[in-house]
């Protein structure tokens, strides 16, 4: 193979005569292209749940993807916490599902995460695809200009994303009721809520930018005794937060198709009592 | 010997250079650093490699195995298989300056423009205190071997050569985080001056350094996430500013 001569990256002036972009004989390519697949899947799943508008809501149930249910489009019965605030609209003779009024949030924060950044500049982007591979773009700016400065903004839909963990878990909690409404009842349906809303709540808590807000902001831990403590259970979780980030993705895409086959009728949801 | 080992040594200066086919025995227990010493004495006479503690502390002898980033002296052949090919080449962000051996003075100019830790005025020398636990945080950075994996794995300079003049690089980030949460650092300004003047804001956290360093630093949890998100503290979050102005904080800024 003749040697590149675009004259950038590794093969700049000076630097080691060498034609391949990377001589990496393991299976680099492989990590890369599971999280292309992975995440593209649940995009698509998300994207069709999104737009169907419906099949969310199974009294005590209602899909996470449903949750707070902000329109006056939304199945009788299902819970909006804060009123119907966005009334019903259409655009082009259709209505916008309540689902795309509220995804938004859960999106920024996933899209913004510190780790679904490596996930998806790696995968994605190509940026690199993988470290010591040389990526395909000429120029590179990272994080410092428009639209990716925006990547600074991570701790707003961190913000955004405690408040949907506690709508979730309302909803969680909301599902030790039976088909009626009464309370004292347990189901798969309340377990497959409760996973879901407890996986949430790991993955924002393991969050570098909870660990930042919670004492990592600090220069000094010994006046600040709890904070440091804090920091401290936080630093733990965050180890752990890419398996958290993967786990809660899985758990609410999970969470979603149960309460929609229980929806649509395809199977019953099972009580313990 | 245990085992006889197929290599391709990279040979060549900045101008040229090329690959070259080597056949060695190996004992087991070896290292690559080891081989590459026998192939030294007793086919390459003038073979140039850097080297010093054989024991993964000094971090002289970086090189790429494989096309991975790594110390020789920390590579044991036997992670190879026996019909594999390793290939060794010189680290490929830094320019050549014979064989495995390349210039590495970039990293030595941006270490020059940290600004170094300025201490409380009014604390004569040998009076600072400090409790374990304000310092335990940055002495994980004080590990750093200087082996300079991490420079050479980042793509924001292996792949781009003109960010080399904006850019800092991992390393120097850990140095940076180490001073900013230095409980006794007075030196103002650092958080802005890590984004503005060492280019944090071109690291996209892939986390390629702490994959390859040696010493396990966790330098994009540690450091580097830490520091952008301190400099979002003082630049990009109005709440934060808003707050400073209103309780007129007069910590460092």
């Amino acid at each position: 193979m003749a040697i590149d001569t675009s004259g950038n990256g590794v093969f700049s002036e000076g630097r080691a005569k060498l034609s391949a972009r990377t001589l990496r004989t393991d299976k680099w390519w492989l990590q890369p292209l599971i999280t292309v697949i992975v995440l593209f899947s649940f995009i698509v799943y998300a994207t069709l749940r999104a737009f169907e508008n419906g099949k969310y809501f199974a009294q005590p149930l209602i899909s996470p993807f449903y949750s707070p249910c902000l329109s006056t489009d939304c199945v009788k019965g299902s819970p909006s916490f804060i009123g119907t605030i966005f009334g019903t609209y259409h655009i082009f003779g259709m209505t916008v599902s309540p689902s795309l009024f509220i995804l938004i949030f859960p999106l920024a924060f996933r899209m913004t995460c510190y780790y679904y950044r490596k996930a998806y500049y790696r995968s994605f982007w190509m940026s690199p695809p993988a470290c010591a591979v040389a990526e395909p773009h000429a120029k590179y700016t990272g994080e410092t200009r428009a639209p990716l400065i925006i990547q600074n903004g991570h701790r707003y839909a961190f913000y955004a994303g405690l408040v949907f963990n506690v709508f979730l878990t309302i909803d969680a909690i909301g599902a030790f009721r039976n088909e009626k409404g009464q309370w004292g009842h347990m189901s798969i349906g309340t377990l497959v809520l409760l996973a879901n809303a407890t996986f949430l709540w790991l993955y924002s808590m393991s969050c570098h930018t909870c660990r930042h807000t919670v004492g990592g902001r600090l220069r000094n831990f010994s006046k600040h005794p709890i904070r440091y403590k804090l920091w401290t259970w936080v630093s733990i979780l965050n180890h752990k937060h890419q398996n958290f980030a993967w786990i809660s993705l899985f758990g609410v895409a999970l969470a979603d198709l149960y309460v929609r086959q229980v929806s649509g009728g395809s199977i019953r949801n099972l009580y313990f009592f | 010997m245990a085992r006889t080992l197929k290599l391709r040594i990279w040979r060549g200066s900045d101008q040229d250079g090329a690959l070259q086919d080597v056949t060695v025995e190996a004992n087991s227990g070896e290292v690559v650093l080891d081989i590459i010493h026998r192939v030294q004495a007793t086919q390459m006479g003038d073979l140039a490699v850097r080297w010093n503690c054989k024991a993964g502390k000094c971090g002289s002898c970086s090189m790429e195995i494989n096309g991975k980033p790594r110390l020789a002296c920390m590579t044991q052949v036997s992670a190879y298989a026996e019909d594999e090919v390793i290939t060794i080449t010189p680290l490929r962000a830094f320019p050549v300056i014979k064989d495995l051996v390349t210039d590495v003075s970039f990293n030595y100019k941006k270490a020059l423009e940290v600004r170094a830790y300025e201490h409380p005025a009014d604390l004569a020398p040998g009076e600072a205190r400090m409790e374990q636990i304000d310092v335990e945080r940055s002495q994980e950075f004080r590990k750093c071997i200087e082996c300079f994996l991490c420079q050479n794995t980042c793509h924001v300079i292996r792949d781009h050569e003109e960010n080399k003049k904006s850019f800092a690089g991992p390393r120097f980030f850990i140095r940076l985080a180490e001073l900013d949460m230095h409980p006794l650092d007075t030196l103002r300004n650092r958080k802005q001056s890590a984004q503005e003047e060492h280019g944090l804001g071109m690291c996209n956290i892939t986390k390629c350094c702490t994959e390859v360093c040696p010493e396990h630093i966790r330098i994009t949890d540690n450091a580097i996430i830490p520091m952008k998100e301190r400099v979002v503290d003082v630049k990009y979050d109005p709440l934060r500013w808003l707050g400073s102005v209103i309780r007129k904080r007069e910590g460092i800024l």
